[in-house]
This record gives C-alpha cells, sequence and structure tokens, in this order.
C-alpha cells in the first residue's frame, strides 16, 4: 500500500510518495498560475495501482478533486518533521509567501503554532529578490557569500529593504556582503518569531528551500542561540511528506 | 408568553434584520420628534438617556465601506473600528450618525478619544471621562461623570431625568441582559444546539432593537424552542468547542468565526463587547442610582482598564462553564491594548487551563479570508 501527498505552495508544488516505511519518490514543479492543474499533472504522474490514500495540503488544497482528506499545511509539516526528524520539539519553515514556527509534543502532533503571513521581509520572497537585485540567485547563494562579511539591513520592510540595498549598491557595497546581510536579517527575524513560542533550548527541524543552504542553516542556529539546525536532504518536500505519512495512518485505520 | 410561529433560522434572521429595521424606525422616532442619542461602548450607561425616552443607537461600525474617507484625515494604521466610525460620520452613510442628536463617547481606548475630537468638528459630541482603574476613587469619578452627562442630557432635550425613571430602566436592561445571557448559555450544552453564528447574529441585531421593554419576552421564547428541540435531539453535533475572545468583532470580523465554524468546530462562548462581556447586572437594591450605574459598567473587563483582572476572572470562569477546547483572541489591526494583553491572557488560557490559544490580528478587509481560513483549520486540526 502506498500513499500520496500533494502540497500546493505558494512557489512550488510538491508530491511525495510513502510506502508506510519511506519515502518512495520526490517530484516537484512550480506552482505557476494554475495551482490547480500542476496538483493534477503530479497526481497523475505519481498514482500507481496500490495508491490507497491522498492527502492535498498547501494553499491550493481545496483544488484537487482526487483527493481523500484535505489537510493544513501547519499539520503536513509538523508529521513531516516528526518523521524526517524524530525527537526534534520545534519545526521552522521559511516558505516563499510566509515562515511558520510548529511545536511538536513527543508524539510529534502539533501543540502549538505561530506563523508569520503578514509581512514579506521573514520570508524567502525577500531572499528572492535581493539575489535577483544582486544578479544571482537562491540556489547559488553558499558560493555567492563565501567570504563575505554581513552588511546590516535596517529596514523592517521588503520593499524598503529593497531601497536600502539599490541604496548600498549605490555605494559599492560588496554583492556578497549584501546578500549575506539578507540573510542574517531574515535569520534574526525568524529566531525572534520562534523564540515567541520555542522551548529554551529548542531542538530544531529547518524546513523549505532555504534550509538547503549551509549558510543560512549557520546563521539560523547563531541567533536562536543553539549549536546547529537539523536539516533532510528531503525538508523541502517535508508538507507533502507530512500529508502522505498521514494518510497512511488514515488509510491504515 | 410570546408566541413564536416562524422556524429558527428565520427567528435568527428576524433578530439580525433588526439592525437594517432598525434605520427605518429611527426615522419614524425623528419624525415624531423622540430624541436619538448616538452611543458608542458598552460602558456608556444607555439606561440614563432611555430614562429620558430617547432613542439609543450604537455606532460603532462594522465595515470597511468608509475607511478610505477616514483616511483622509486619521492615519492608516489605526484600528478598522475608529477608522470606520469616523468615516460614516463623516460621509454620512449611516442613517445613526445623520439622526443622531448628540454623539456619546467615552475615553475608552487612546484612538478613540482623540478620534472623538476631531469628530467635535462636525458633529454634537460629548464624551465622559471613563477612568481607566477600577478602584473606589474611579467608581466615584465615573459616578459623577454620569451625572453630569444626565445633566448635560436634561439641558440639551430641555427635560427632567427622575431617578424613578433610571430605576425602571436599570430593571429593564437588568431584564434584557438575563435574556440573553440565559440564550448564550444554551452553548453550555454539549454537543451545541445551534451555531456561534447564529448566536454572535442574534445578540449583535438584538443590540439595535428598540423595543426594549418586550425584548426579554421575545429572546426568552427563542430560547425555549431551541431547548425543546434540543430535547428533541436537535443539535449540531459533536465538534471542538471555541471561546472567541478579543476586540470588538461585529460585522467584518466575523469573517474569523467563519473561518472557525466552516472548519468544523463551533463557537460556544464570546467574550467579547457583542457578547457576554458587557451583560452584567446592575445592583436594584443600591439605593443610589448613580453608584449603582457606576459599579456595574466599571466592572466590564476591557482592556482599556490598567490592570484589567474582570476579563481574566470571566475568560477562568467561562472556558470551564462553555468546556472549551481552544481559545481565539480576535485582535483588531492596531488595537493596543487588546494585542498587548494577548501575552497575559495566552499565559491564563495555555498555562492556567491548559487548553491552545490562538491570536489573530485582522481588519475589515476581505484579503486575508485564506490565510485565516488555513490558521484556524490548523489550529482546529490541533485539538
Amino acid at each position: 500500500m502506498m500513499t500520496l501527498g500533494i502540497d500546493s505552495g505558494s512557489a512550488m508544488t510538491k508530491a511525495a510518495l510513502f510506502d508506510g516505511e519511506k519515502v518512495v519518490s520526490c517530484r516537484m514543479e512550480p506552482s505557476g498560475t494554475n495551482p490547480g492543474q500542476v496538483m493534477r499533472r503530479l497526481y497523475e504522474e505519481m498514482k500507481t495501482a496500490d495508491i490507497a490514500y491522498v492527502v492535498a495540503t498547501g494553499y491550493g488544497r481545496e483544488l484537487l478533486p482526487e483527493a481523500d482528506k484535505v489537510i493544513t499545511e501547519i499539520t503536513c509539516h509538523g508529521a513531516g518533521a516528526a518523521f524526517l526528524c524524530p525527537g526534534c520539539d520545534t519545526v521552522i519553515d521559511i516558505g516563499g509567501q510566509d515562515s511558520k514556527v510548529i511545536l511538536l509534543n513527543e508524539a510529534g502532533q502539533v501543540r502549538d503554532f505561530l506563523m508569520n503571513d503578514k509581512c514579506a521581509a521573514g520570508t524567502g520572497r525577500f531572499l528572492e529578490m535581493t539575489m535577483a537585485r544582486v544578479g544571482s540567485d537562491i540556489a547559488r547563494i553558499d558560493e555567492f557569500v563565501a567570504g563575505a562579511s554581513p552588511v546590516t539591513i535596517n529596514s523592517m520592510c521588503a520593499v524598503f529593504a529593497e531601497s536600502e540595498i539599490i541604496g548600498l549598491l549605490a555605494q559599492e557595497t560588496p554583492p556578497g556582503d549584501l546578500a549575506l546581510g539578507c540573510i542574517h536579517s531574515i535569520c534574526r527575524r525568524t529566531a525572534v518569531f520562534a523564540q515567541k513560542l520555542a522551548p529554551a533550548k529548542p531542538k530544531v527541524f529547518f524546513s523549505g528551500g532555504l534550509a538547503q543552504s549551509q549558510t543560512i542553516c549557520t546563521a539560523l542556529a547563531h541567533y536562536l542561540g543553539i549549536e546547529r539546525v537539523q536539516t533532510h536532504p528531503l525538508c523541502q518536500y517535508n508538507g507533502a511528506i507530512g500529508a502522505a505519512v498521514l494518510g497512511y495512518r488514515r488509510a491504515k485505520r | 408568553m410570546v408566541e413564536l410561529k416562524k422556524e429558527l433560522p428565520a427567528i435568527f434572521e428576524e433578530f439580525a434584520d433588526k439592525r437594517r429595521e432598525s434605520f427605518l424606525t429611527i426615522k419614524k422616532f425623528k419624525d415624531e420628534g423622540t430624541p436619538i442619542v448616538g452611543v458608542f461602548c458598552t460602558y456608556l450607561p444607555r439606561e440614563i438617556p432611555n430614562a429620558m425616552g430617547a432613542a439609543v443607537v450604537g455606532l460603532c461600525s462594522v465595515s470597511d465601506e468608509t475607511i478610505p474617507d477616514a483616511e483622509k484625515d486619521l492615519p492608516r494604521n489605526l484600528c478598522p473600528l475608529i477608522k470606520s466610525s469616523y468615516g460614516f460620520a463623516k460621509t454620512d452613510k449611516c442613517p445613526f450618525f445623520y439622526f443622531s442628536d448628540l454623539i456619546v463617547g467615552e475615553t475608552t481606548c487612546d484612538g478613540k478619544k482623540k478620534m472623538y475630537e476631531m469628530l467635535a468638528e462636525f458633529k454634537p459630541v460629548y464624551v465622559l471621562e471613563l477612568p481607566n482603574r477600577q478602584s473606589e476613587e474611579g467608581i466615584a469619578l465615573y459616578r459623577r461623570e454620569i451625572i453630569r452627562f444626565k445633566e448635560k442630557l436634561e439641558q440639551q432635550f430641555e427635560t427632567t431625568i427622575t431617578e424613578e425613571a433610571i430605576r425602571h430602566q436599570i430593571h429593564v436592561r437588568n431584564e434584557m441582559n438575563k435574556a440573553l445571557v440565559r440564550f448564550q448559555y444554551l452553548m453550555t450544552k454539549d454537543p451545541a444546539p445551534v451555531m456561534g453564528m447564529d448566536i454572535v447574529n442574534t445578540t449583535y441585531g438584538s443590540g439595535f432593537d428598540m423595543d426594549i421593554e418586550n425584548l426579554p419576552a421575545r429572546v426568552n421564547a427563542m430560547t425555549d424552542m431551541i431547548e425543546a428541540d434540543y430535547a428533541a435531539g436537535k443539535n449540531v453535533g459533536k465538534r471542538p468547542r471555541i471561546l472567541v475572545t478579543g476586540s470588538p468583532s461585529g460585522g467584518a470580523a466575523l469573517k474569523v468565526v467563519r473561518a472557525i465554524e466552516d472548519s468544523g468546530a463551533v463557537v460556544v462562548a464570546f467574550e467579547n463587547c457583542s457578547g457576554l462581556k458587557a451583560m452584567l447586572q446592575t445592583d436594584e437594591e443600591n439605593p443610589d442610582v448613580y453608584d449603582a450605574l457606576a459599579r456595574r459598567y466599571m466592572s466590564i473587563g476591557c482592556s482599556c482598564m490598567s490592570p484589567n483582572p474582570n476579563r481574566l476572572a470571566m475568560l477562568d470562569r467561562l472556558i470551564d462553564e462553555f468546556k472549551v477546547d481552544g481559545v481565539v483572541d480576535i485582535v483588531l489591526q492596531a488595537c493596543h491594548t487588546y494585542n498587548v494583553e494577548t501575552a497575559i491572557v495566552g499565559k491564563l488560557v495555555k498555562e492556567k487551563k491548559g487548553i491552545p490559544y490562538a491570536v489573530v490580528e485582522t481588519d475589515y478587509s476581505q484579503a486575508d479570508v485564506g490565510q485565516l481560513k488555513t490558521r484556524m483549520a490548523a489550529f482546529i486540526e490541533m485539538l
């Protein structure tokens, strides 16, 4: 028996196939302007004869009629983290459109959460914009900021921060320093946000696309005051994996 | 005993329709020469204007329609209730503002206090000084303010307001609040008999009912009917039970309640100013009517009080009485006192009562409906 989880995020749609023990396969596509169609396509591509249950999550979660169950991304991210990183008590996810902090109990269930969905300055969108401004992209961020020393970005708003960056570029600030400054700004903000909920010495699982950057992981751990944040090569699929895991539990009932 | 012939949904609608209907009623009153007094907060003793036979209308506005007009004068980053109220006054789009002979405010939160100063430039405004401390000194001050307000009405409308008339109105309001509290306490039953949206629309609508003497009988008849239906097995089924607290949340802010109930839960209690917060009893035995009113109104647990122990005490009690599974605190954008108080309320709910607590900051726009849905659905999945 297999279960499928599909996570329709603001930037990317992710799908994960789960056999009850391991993640069998994962796929990802830009959500684009027709998120329902992208979900449907991923569903068609990944469905196999022995799929017993399909769970949809993310912003577009209502758009897949084939889904047996719709679950919010908070619950799915919690379940995904508990599966990928057993023993963690805090999940920090920096997404394209929002960032979230989720606390888990010993059983790996969500016990509290906070979402920042009002402000772009603490999200992946801010870093994406900065990288475009300095002529690079997020995938290359670690090499781009190698050896740089971060400048301080003061603006509390992503739009004004962009003006600040333009000003700093005009003063011939090295682009690497700017990008690293932006990373520190996001991580500082995320840490303060997380500390509203998180225990004193949290065991943090860091998910979302930004978790693939070693620089970002190090900066986030620094601002959280902990040695390291844990992550996983599949962390970008965390929501979809959580959806598939929850689907498996439901199918087995 | 009043007999209700209609089915329940129609009756709920009838109460909710009171607001629309009251626009016509108010015009009729105006034509007949009845004085019309417009009021804002629940801190204002409506007994006083009622005692001189005035019609009392609520002016707190709950739609974003006039906010752009208000923002020509007021800062954008201000509470939507204040902006909306000011906007309706300025544009005269609200018949209640239009027909009010006197608009009465109180020094509650900072935003409202300042807004009244600006409103006074083009409307007849009278402001009572509401102390921020529920001490004996505070009560004594508010008692004097209530008397000063009575004298202002007597002078403006060339009438006399007797203590006897006030005493009668105290009784009328007590009966009305008793009926509305009993109605809301239907929701202590588990499973709940009706949805929270039905409750809030009814209590909110009843605030616009001008026939306050007969209101208790009508509310009680409805409550009896729901009780009978419940006994016959009618209910909304087993659902997670939510208590809503925080800033005033009528009208556009009901999107939060909708998001909660669309996610499979039921709002069983409203600890805010359209719900149980202000529906208190005035001591009818107190020989000094002004002291009785000052004590009753000053005990309302709004976050503009410092400290504000009565809100915490009421929440503590309601969580037990209504068997609440989770608390949602609605904070209107830039409502600083309720926003700051979330830390204190969160501590009570999570640590003392041991149940989950969520804060949502919102305004009167519909821009965040999708995000609210996700947040509330996730909160309910967690229960």
